[in-house]
């Protein structure tokens, strides 16, 4: 049984983006602060703590959750990956190039939570119809953009976009 | 209608040749954003020592506040100040109001809370968590004061003032008269009305208010860093009310804004709070609002009442209008309303050619958050009612509202229009322009659809709406709201001064910075788009600086990021400043090249002889001269290093003595039209097929403006179907939470079919045009006329819920039935709004009256009844101060109460009184209870009313009514088992005491 | 927005769990998905002094179909439940309703079990549960017992369970020969609480339609085979009797009218799906 006193702040060790970091929270302390202000993790954005708005949204162990309904002592010990780690050696999936090349983004304070969805669903479901993906995609929100350019880039992505017409 | 369809370009680019500007290019910012670079407000580090601070908000719409016992919270762990109204009052003023009324409003509250989610007191703590514990344990003493909810109850002489001083509930009256309204209306052949609301709401951007601010006791001055977006007129509101000059309020902004929509200028008042903050505690101080706190407290799109009236000729002309607009600002006219009143005040008329028009502009106060800019502010409002009018008008004569529409539009001749109220319409063709959305859009096949639809008996409709778009606004169409003479002593405002600086750098580099706030639009990448162009470099060459600083960069009072004045003001000073460094670069390479300045060319990096390409020289090179060899200038030249441009529309003048205004200094115009289909089972709306055409000048980045047009139109539907700031009767908020707040999703959201038409501005330097707030303006009406037309009706309020459009297509609804043998059960007393919580109920208790009567009149045994009492004090005759704990399942709040038992008629009747609060809120409550002897003991009907507010109601609206009917059951279920009659099981629930809640709650 | 402090414990057996709760007692709170107590304790209407994690509790996670159940561990998330192959054989209600719980990502922790201990009166799964006349298997240190749903759920948030017990697991049904199951249900956006949902079950000899979003708990109510101005009159009589209230987003008229008609969209697409 592990056992942690809520004064008291608690060793925390998580395997963030295939590194193992190390820092230390309160039982009660939030997965997002842990990332954000203990590990300086700041592509983690937080725009509702209370699991509606998906901005917080992270892997752990492969999953895509809320980082703001995990307590950091629950990640003790696991996977966790954020948008920081998508890009490898300074190269942009290609994911991420369809959103810039689509505007899926302008403030792109839902982006990583969104992209962090969408790289375990496009797992799942390597081809979703839009209607599936706007579906999946409910589970955020996103005040800017309409949601129209990021269902275009995953479609893109995806090898389905059929059209592309005018402005 | 799908993603799919209706879609943009896309975007190619860079290897196109010619100028950058006008191409749909990627954006520059989102590398930094797409990888988690990018940095916001609350990413940035804050110095050692820094306090973390939660504000201890009211749960009050309306209450004078006795007193703060800041004692036991001072004694937490971590903490390291508490800071109320008496801080406020030492070291801070008053925000200086738009208006001429006495009316005080502090960043903390005095002696009064006038809002649910009003400051009132600030926890400072080494980090979020300790001084949210401390909050919880502030006691605020309050005494409630009848809330004012409605513009209806502003406007009603009997209502509660909220600002005694002011006298009256309707902060400001005017009344505008543009040419002779009467007399059209005495000959018009129709006389038309209609009124409107327009509910409250708000954009509600991602990212919330974040606020870092510190004191300087050596300089007597405030460094803050937050993510305000402006107008920065409203930096002398915040240094005023600091006691401090503007120059001793350094304000900076962070490199990045998780989104605006106008919103972020409600920060100020934290700005101003937080440097107090800093003041009394003598070290840097750091605030993020949560989302709880953004929805209930920090802003809020007006609500609008117009009464509109029009003088029509029998084709649908309008020849005359008179229009009432009676605005909700909440609380406080804090700034800069009343922007949302008078933003539109030059185009009132819209998009129509309507000589007469009255006016009657009221400011009403109500007890709810003060309202501030908010995307389209006031034209979601004025277009709501101008523009139901003009479908209204259709339907009544019998027309095709498109021929109303096309009958009323400015005629392209009358190009540049003088409105009524003196706005002046620059540029564009409407009527084709609609004409062209009609062809383009596919208006006959909508309406083939919707024929077919209706000859299926299904609910079908279409809307229209023709708007104007206002951009740029006029810095003095607030003082509209004084009269002549009060603006003669105030001094002239007028203008819309835009700042932009552009620098080479010693290796060729350019780097442009603005005063302006970018709140995620992609400003950088058009910035350097112009700026690339203006040089003949690349995109990367450019680096445009986003982050602001008062103290460094060029600035006006106009800055910031509101108003759509970006394309038109901010890009087009930035192409002033640009132009002039290069004209002065031009002077310097045309001596070294040996030809006029004018014939000298700047393209693909290199500067040369338009004559004479073969004689060129590297930009570079150029730029590396005024840097490393200044001794070498020709005579009389100064290097070319940098620019700074400062830039004002020309026809942005002061209101003129007759009140006629250019509120804005260029006009687009959008034309949209929809088709909506609405479930004839569940009410519910589904926007079938949406067309949105727009001319807002010359694109800068169509990609850009899709990506406006695209989130300005979501938003929209949110205004249209979701979205309402809910207020109960008592003035609870009951929209706290996203899960009751409701922002669109994707599975909402359709995509429009987005069209240009493109007339260039002849005020903008590049003949840009604002586009991004135009359909917060023209979708909410346009989709209200579509459900009216779908639905045969003329009343359509917003949002169009499901619940809203059952009721007005559901018949009268199948009665209860009455079961034979059974006593009809009670129903449930509503009150009018149905949100103040209310219910009555009957149980019979074997034993007499005058048993229960004992038993009620007994301070033990009361307290035995009581839910989760666990300490009851006599204090007075029959009234006590009771320690509760109340709760629903594992929400639980402890609660001091007070109980009060009156209108005692021994041993008949009663009335017991509650009210208490907690951390969760407060809760009041009033029974009536009757005692009736009966064959089997004493009948016992109580009848309650309650009311709960604060946290619990701002996110628990759903279960408020059920959970405060189990409260009240258990407390007769605890007085049915005194009395004799069945004990309520300790363990599990009998059946029979399911049985006799079932009956408590009387269904 | 943050918790108010707790201590934390992540027991490494059930038995653990279940002294530990036992000595917590109403001070202690289990979190296994945490999607609702989450939020509760973020916004602080919920401040426990003792927090038992069980997500990670291998013995909870059995999900099985066996003897007439399908039985559904306590650390079941709803996304793994939806991803069994052959719950819509099985129990092809929940395969309906499922996909209305929340979103994709809530799902992925979200377990079936905390939805069933929240007893939010609009939820999917408590709705399923008393539809089915389900289980609810709980456990204490004392005891194990097990209530059948409709006695399990009783007012808002408000249920049966002992400060002490946890709900091992829930069960539900397995699909009965001959009948048809229909899920419907109205919200304000999609993943958005039930305003009304319905579940309607039917086979040869009769109906049975579950209502979720009005009363202030999920209630079922058995008919024989009606049809026509029969089932009409039926059905208004539920609807009034589920009583409802008014709020921001709906009124109780609005609920009962659901009631009439989603509620017999529903019973008649049961019907019509029976084998
Ligand atoms: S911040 Fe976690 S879902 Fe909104
Ligand atoms: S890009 Fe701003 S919220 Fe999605």
């Amino acid at each position: 049984m592990q056992a942690l006193t809520a004064e008291t702040r608690h060793p925390v060790t998580i395997i963030l983006n295939g590194q193992r970091r190390s820092g230390y929270a309160h039982p009660r302390m939030l997965l997002s602060d842990f990332l954000r202000h203990e590990l300086g993790a700041h592509g983690t954005r937080v725009g509702c703590e209370h699991g509606v708005c998906g901005a917080c949204t992270i892997r752990i162990d492969g999953v895509a959750q809320r980082a703001c309904l995990t307590l950091a002592v629950q990640a003790d010990n696991r996977r966790v990956d954020t948008v920081e780690g998508l890009a490898k050696e300074g190269r942009m999936t290609a994911l991420q190039e369809a959103f810039n090349r689509h505007h899926a983004l302008q403030c792109g304070f839902c982006t990583a939570g969104i992209l962090m969805s969408l790289s375990d669903y496009l797992e799942r479901v390597p081809k979703p119809s839009e209607a599936e993906l706007r579906d999946m995609l409910s589970g955020h929100l996103c005040r800017c953009t309409g949601y129209a350019g990021i269902v275009r880039a995953v479609m893109d992505v995806t090898g389905q976009l059929r059209e592309t017409p005018h402005v | 209608m799908t993603a799919l369809k209706s879609a943009a370009t896309t975007p190619q680019a860079e290897s196109a040749a010619g100028p950058l500007v006008g191409r749909p290019i990627p954006r520059l910012e989102d590398t930094a954003i797409l990888t988690g670079a990018a940095r916001y407000a609350d990413d940035l580090p804050v110095k050692p020592g820094t306090l973390h601070a939660a504000i201890l908000r009211s749960p009050h719409a309306h209450a004078e506040v006795l007193g703060i016992d800041v004692g036991a919270a001072l004694t937490m762990p971590g903490v390291a100040a508490i800071v109320t109204g008496e801080e406020a009052k030492r070291f801070a003023s008053p925000f200086l109001v738009g208006v001429k009324a006495p009316m005080e409003h502090w960043c903390l509250a005095i002696d009064r809370v006038r809002y649910v989610g009003e400051p009132v007191a600030v926890v400072l703590a080494e980090n979020r968590y300790l001084a949210e514990d401390a909050l919880d344990r502030i006691e605020v003493r309050y005494r409630p004061l009848p809330p004012v909810t409605s513009i209806e109850q502003a406007l009603d002489p009997a209502s509660e003032l909220l600002h005694p001083a002011v006298g009256s509930n309707i902060a400001n009256t005017r009344n505008f008269l543009y040419g002779d309204p009467d007399s059209q209306f005495e000959t018009a052949p129709h006389r038309l009305s209609l009124t409107v609301h327009y509910p409250r709401n708000s954009c509600t951007p991602m990212e919330c208010f974040v606020v870092q601010a510190e004191y300087d006791p050596a300089e007597g001055g405030y460094e803050v860093l937050s993510n305000f977006s402006g107008p920065f007129a409203v930096h002398p509101v915040m240094a005023r009310a600091l006691n401090v000059s503007g120059a001793k309020l350094r304000l900076k902004s962070p490199p990045h804004s998780g989104g605006s929509f106008g919103n972020k200028q409600a920060v100020f008042p934290y700005i101003v709070l937080m440097g107090l903050c800093a003041r009394v505690s003598g070290r840097p101080v750091k605030w993020v609002e949560d989302r709880l706190e953004h929805l209930m407290a920090a802003t809020s799109a007006t609500g609008r009442r117009m009464d509109l009236e029009a003088a029509v000729d029998a084709d649908g002309k309008v020849l005359a209008l008179r229009m009432q607009q009676t605005e909700d600002c909440g609380a406080y006219v804090r700034a800069p309303e009343p922007a949302s009143l008078y933003r539109n005040h030059g185009n009132l008329t819209g998009a129509y050619d309507i000589r007469h028009l009255a006016v009657v502009n009221r400011i009403a106060l109500t007890n709810k958050t003060p309202s501030g800019l908010n995307r389209g502010f006031g034209g979601g409002q004025l277009y709501f009612g101008l523009e139901r009018l003009m479908h209204h008008i259709a339907v009544t004569l019998n027309l095709d509202p498109l021929d109303v529409i096309r009958r009323n539009l400015v005629p392209a001749s009358a190009m540049p229009y003088a409105t009524a109220s003196g706005g002046q319409l620059d540029s564009g063709d409407y009527p084709a322009t609609v004409e062209e959305a009609i062809e383009r859009g596919g208006l006959a096949e909508l309406k083939a659809r919707r024929d077919k639809a209706r000859a299926e008996g299904r609910l079908y409709g279409i809307g229209y709406a023709a708007i104007v778009e206002p951009s740029i606004s006029n810095m003095g169409y607030i003082t509209t709201v004084l009269t002549a003479e009060e603006r003669r002593k105030a001094g002239p405002k007028n203008g819309a001064q835009a700042a932009a600086t552009v620098a080479v750098d010693p290796t060729g580099g350019v780097s442009v910075s603005v005063a302006s706030v970018p709140q995620g639009q992609g400003h950088r990448t058009v910035l350097a788009q112009v700026i690339a162009d203006v040089f003949g470099l690349r995109l990367e060459d450019i680096r445009v600086v986003t982050d602001f600083d008062t103290a460094k960069d060029a600035w006006s009072i106009a800055a910031g990021n509101y108003s759509s004045r970006f394309a038109g003001a901010v890009a087009g000073t930035a192409h002033i400043a640009a132009m002039r460094l290069r004209d002065r670069l031009a002077r310097l390479a045309a001596g070294q090249l040996n030809v006029r300045p004018e014939d000298v060319r700047f393209e693909n990096g290199k500067v040369f002889a338009a004559s004479n390409p073969e004689n060129t020289l590297s930009f570079s090179r150029l730029a590396a001269a005024g840097h490393w060899a200044p001794g070498t200038l020709p005579e009389g030249q100064e290097a070319a290093l940098r620019e700074t441009a400062f830039w004002t529309p020309d026809p942005l003048k002061a209101p003129t003595d007759a009140d006629h205004i250019n509120s804005s200094a260029c006009y687009g115009f959008i034309f949209d039209f929809c088709g909506v289909e609405v479930d004839r089972v569940t009410g519910q709306v589904r926007i079938d097929h949406y067309v949105t055409m727009h001319d807002a000048g010359r694109l800068l980045n169509p990609l850009m403006v899709e990506g406006q047009v695209m989130g300005g139109f979501a938003q929209a539907v949110g205004v249209a179907l979701y979205e309402e700031y809910a207020y109960g009767e008592d003035g609870g908020f009951l929209s706290g939470s996203f899960a009751d707040y409701l922002v669109p999703t994707s599975m909402e959201v359709p995509v429009p079919v987005i069209l240009h038409r493109e007339s260039p501005s002849p005020v903008t330097p590049l003949g840009a045009k604002g586009a991004g707030e135009g359909n917060n303006m023209s979708t909410p009406v346009c989709i209200a006329n579509a459900v009216a037309d779908a639905l045969g009706i003329d009343t359509v309020t917003l949002p169009l819920t499901p619940s809203k459009i059952a009721a007005l297509i559901d018949g009268e609804e199948p009665p209860r039935p009455v079961v034979a043998g059974a006593p009809p059960a009670p129903e449930p007393v509503k009150t009018a709004g149905g949100r103040g919580l209310s219910g009555e109920g009957s149980r019979t208790v074997p034993a007499t009256p005058e048993e229960v009567w004992a038993i009620l009149l007994d301070p033990k045994e009361l307290a035995a009844l009581l839910p989760g009492c666990e300490a009851l004090d006599l204090v007075g005759p029959n009234s006590y101060r009771a320690e509760v704990v109340v709760g629903i399942g594992p929400v639980r709040g402890r609660y001091t109460a007070e109980v009060a038992l009156s209108d005692l008629d021994p041993p008949n009747s009663l009335t017991l009184a509650g009210s208490g609060s907690s951390a969760l809120g407060t809760g009041r409550g009033t029974g009536h209870v009757t005692l009736e002897r009966t064959a089997e003991g004493t009948t016992v009907r109580y009848r309650y009313t309650a009311e709960v507010g604060g946290k619990v109601a701002a996110v628990g609206g759903r279960m408020l009514d059920s959970a405060s009917r189990l409260l009240i059951g258990q407390f007769f279920d605890k007085l049915i088992a005194r009395a004799g009659g069945p004990a309520a099981p300790a363990e599990k629930p009998s059946l029979l005491k399911r049985l006799l809640r079932l009956l408590g709650l009387a269904r | 927005m943050k918790p108010a402090p707790f201590d934390y414990l992540r027991p490494a057996s059930l038995s653990e769990a279940l002294a530990a709760l036992a000595s917590g007692g109403d001070e202690a709170r289990i979190l296994a998905g945490g999607q609702s107590l989450m939020p509760m304790l973020n916004m602080r209407l919920v401040q426990p002094r003792l927090l038992i994690d069980l997500s990670l509790l291998d013995e909870l996670r059995s999900l099985e179909a066996r003897d007439g159940w399908l039985t559904v561990g306590a650390a079941v998330t709803q996304a793994e439940l939806m991803a069994r192959p052959t719950l819509a054989e099985e129990v092809p209600l929940l395969a309906a309703a499922l996909p209305w719980i929340g979103h994709f990502q809530t799902r992925n922790r979200g377990t079936v079990c905390g939805s069933i201990a929240h007893a939010d009166p609009s939820a999917e799964l408590p709705l399923c549960l008393v539809a089915l006349g389900g289980e609810v298997m709980l456990r204490s240190a004392r005891k194990r017992r097990s209530l059948p749903a409709a006695a399990f759920f009783l007012g808002p948030l408000t249920t049966a369970k002992e400060a002490d017990e946890i709900i091992e697991a829930v069960r539900f049904p397995l699909r009965k020969a001959e009948t048809g199951h229909a899920f419907r249900e109205v919200a304000m956006r999609h993943g958005d609480f039930a305003i009304t949902a319905c579940a309607a079950i039917a086979d040869r000899n009769g109906l049975r339609l579950a209502v979720g979003g009005v009363a202030d708990r999920p209630i079922a109510r058995d008919w024989p085979l009606l049809a026509g101005a029969e089932l009409d009159e039926a059905l208004n009589a539920f609807a009034w009797d589920l009583g409802g209230d008014d709020d921001q987003h709906a009124t109780a008229r609005y609920r009962r009218s659901l009631v009439r008609r989603i509620g017999r969209t529903a019973i008649e697409e049961a019907l019509a799906c029976r084998p």
